[in-house]
């Protein structure tokens, strides 16, 4: 089965019938080689496939989880503003926007890619749903719209990597480029202040005291981790990334999940322009400058391995929610930027380092 | 967005506007302008007699940093829009870009072609040094403008901003303001643009330097990133880590749309905003009055207007209209007007979008 190259205890659930819409009409018989030409002879390789008492990376978000609450210690004792609940619900309001379009990475980098033009999507889509006339469409024109040029952009990825066989590294740096070349094209470089009321009510509105955005971001992280640990479109996620021969021998079909990974992550990216554009209550050509950065390093703190096939999600938002606090606490103390920086960049490295002794202990 | 020409009353105020700049390069024969937009509004035509009358056919060449901002946007609109108004100027303008690099080749081939002056604004000053003087030994007389060059001997005139009187007079406005209040021990917040742009630490220094002459300080600095994203995020949290504030100057009006949003947001209304730049929102928002921003301090998009007009006086061997100098001066530095409620509309036309 498909199922042994991913090291994940969901791997003993017997696979669910197809229930995902996206990827699950996938042929899964085992020996059904769907697409591609002949693979090569070599069968699919088992050496992954060891019990493992502890998944490895639980025991890293429960890392993650201690460096939360250290930081939040350290909140704490620098400022009194820091645990009021005003202030936890701005962390995760701040951490929402970034959140969802770390999501999507997390799918992507776990299925063995890397998008490098998210926060140029978000551009684009913010741009595309301020700019273009929508706005005279109200709240439903711009949100439909946003979220169908982050899957258009998202889709056309996906078929230049998976069906052009264009590296996902250089295919999604020129989406990056590119991108936010349409977008300034679009916007002519001028900020677009959102006029419809009801669509800035998005970043606005708040039920019992949080803010829509942060429960957006939690729906969208519950979704991604069913999606993700519940679903065969998940187990083929990490197959895919695991082992991309393998998963063709076991019968998927590679090309397209590798695919609809890229349009996910689009849709990830269209939905966060949503979030951003109600959030700065405009859409501009610079918006999401540098979110790529951003979402990969959370991923990468949280656990997943740049190289594909294991991951989780949980990680993921960890780490946003630690590089959100950072930030937090940096601003409640006054502290410059550039010292904040150093700090991010120093998580990164020790997430990594930590992942490496890992990945030597693990037998993969 | 599209505007006809310009009304009687937004041409003259425009000209109140030009005559703040301290230039006598204004009066007008200032016809129509079929353009439209904001680069409407910064056209002059320049001065009775010597100044407008057509001369000498006059090339000038232009370079200048990518349009990727509201800003740098509207100094490349306006540099070709005054380059319109005369019928005896060619305008050669190289593709906008960021990459110093780029911007020494585009400089170079301006220079191949043998244009009669150059309008430079350097993406970095020091950078372009060595082209614009290699211009000037070539005999092409260098108009630097606002980033300034490393060496006099690279420009024959300089023209450009105040980033000092811009933190200056957000610091005056800010202080009238609350000393007419009333307010003892104020906390001023201040969101700054990117830190490590000289511009940034002179707009600083300036807010610094005047508010200590009036015994406050700035309690709160944070550098966002010039970007509506960047201000809200940093505005967010600057909101929670001070319950209470009086003053906030925010250095950037782009990135002001942004910090809007967050004191909207977190519904705070205790204190008042200065903005920088002088965008058109926020002079919108200045008029409607119904918001935290009560003012902007202006850094005039409309220079590379005037850059272009001086460039043609140097390349007809004119001086400027209304001053006795029989040559146009070495350096002109713009003021930065304090726009509130009051004089908005003075403003108003020569604000950017």
């Amino acid at each position: 089965m498909s199922d042994q190259t991913t090291p994940r205890p969901a791997q003993d659930a017997p696979e669910p019938p197809a229930r995902t819409g996206s990827g699950a009409d996938v042929a899964t018989k085992p020996s059904l080689v769907k697409e591609g030409p002949d693979p090569g002879p070599q069968p699919a390789p088992e050496r992954r496939r060891l019990p493992r008492l502890f998944p490895l990376h639980q025991v890293h978000s429960l890392g993650l989880l201690v460096v939360l609450v250290l930081l939040g210690v350290v909140g704490t004792a620098s400022s009194g503003n820091f645990l009021t609940s005003n202030n936890i619900v701005n962390i995760l309001t701040s951490a929402a926007v970034i959140g969802v379009i770390t999501v999507g990475q997390t799918f992507v980098i776990i299925g063995g890619g890397i998008d490098l033009s998210v926060g140029a999507i978000v551009a684009v889509a913010s741009v595309w749903c301020t700019t273009v006339a929508t706005q005279s469409y109200g709240l439903g024109g711009m949100l439909f719209t946003a979220v169908v040029v982050g899957a258009v952009v998202g889709l056309l990825n996906g078929v230049l990597i998976a069906y052009g066989k264009i590296v996902a590294f250089i295919t999604t740096l020129a989406m990056m480029a590119s991108a936010r070349g349409v977008a300034e094209r679009l916007s002519d470089r001028q900020s677009q202040v959102v006029t419809v009321e009801s669509f800035n009510r998005i970043a606005t509105d708040k039920f019992l005291g949080i803010p829509l955005l942060v429960y957006l971001m939690a729906g969208i992280v519950v979704l991604g981790w069913l999606l993700l640990n519940r679903t065969t479109f998940g187990r083929r996620t990490f197959a895919v990334g695991g082992n991309p021969e393998a998963a063709r021998l076991a019968g998927i079909a590679v090309r397209r999940h590798t695919m609809l990974l890229y349009l996910l992550s689009g849709v990830c990216c269209g939905i966060a322009a949503v979030m951003l554009t109600a959030r700065t209550t405009s859409g501009a050509s610079n918006l999401g400058n540098l979110y790529e950065l951003d979402s990969i390093a959370a991923v990468i703190i949280g656990g997943t391995l740049l190289a594909g096939g294991r991951g989780s999600l949980f990680g993921s938002i960890l780490g946003v929610l630690v590089f959100t606090t950072i930030t937090n606490i940096f601003v409640l103390n006054n502290l410059t930027t550039d010292i904040q920086e150093i700090a991010k960049g120093l998580i990164i490295l020790v997430a990594v380092l930590l992942q490496r002794t890992r990945g030597a202990r693990s037998p993969a | 967005m599209k505007e006809t020409g310009p009304t009687a009353v937004g041409r003259r105020n425009m000209l109140l506007g030009a005559g703040a700049l301290g230039s006598g390069l204004l009066l007008s024969a200032c016809t129509s302008n079929s353009d439209g937009d904001a680069d409407k509004a910064n056209v002059k035509a320049t001065t009775a007699a010597s100044g407008s009358t057509p001369g000498k056919h006059v090339t000038i060449g232009f370079s200048a940093p990518a349009a990727d901002h509201g800003w740098t946007a509207a100094i490349t609109k306006n540099a070709k829009a005054q380059a319109g108004q005369y019928s005896d100027v060619s305008f050669q303008a190289a593709e906008g870009t960021n990459d110093v690099n780029a911007q020494i080749s585009a400089v170079q081939t301006l220079i191949d072609k043998k244009v009669d002056v150059l309008v430079i604004l350097p993406f970095d000053g020091k950078a372009l040094t060595a082209i614009a003087t290699q211009a000037m030994n070539a005999g092409i007389p260098v108009v630097n403008l606002d980033r300034v060059f490393d060496n006099s001997l690279a420009y024959r005139t300089w023209i450009g901003g105040d980033n000092y009187g811009m933190g200056v007079n957000a610091a005056a406005y800010i202080i009238k303001t609350l000393k007419a209040k009333g307010v003892s021990k104020p906390v001023i917040g201040e969101i700054a643009g990117i830190d490590n742009l000289e511009l940034t630490k002179q707009r600083s220094l300036g807010f610094k330097e005047a508010l200590a002459k009036a015994g406050y300080s700035v309690s709160i600095r944070q550098a966002a990133a010039f970007t509506a994203d960047s201000g809200q995020q940093v505005m967010s949290n600057v909101l929670q880590a001070r319950s209470k504030l009086d003053a906030v100057w925010n250095h950037d009006d782009d990135q002001g749309i942004g910090v809007e949003a967050a004191i909207k947001q977190a519904g705070r209304s205790e204190f008042f905003m200065v903005g920088g730049a002088g965008s058109k929102h926020a002079m919108q928002e200045i008029k409607a009055d119904s918001g935290v921003l009560k003012a902007t301090v202006v850094y005039p998009s409309s220079m590379s207007a005037s850059a272009i007009t001086l460039a043609r006086l140097i390349g007809q061997s004119k001086g400027m209209g209304d001053l006795v100098e029989q040559e146009v001066p070495s350096s002109i530095t713009l003021f930065s007007a304090t726009v509130t409620k009051d004089n908005v509309d003075t403003y108003l036309p020569t604000s950017f979008t």
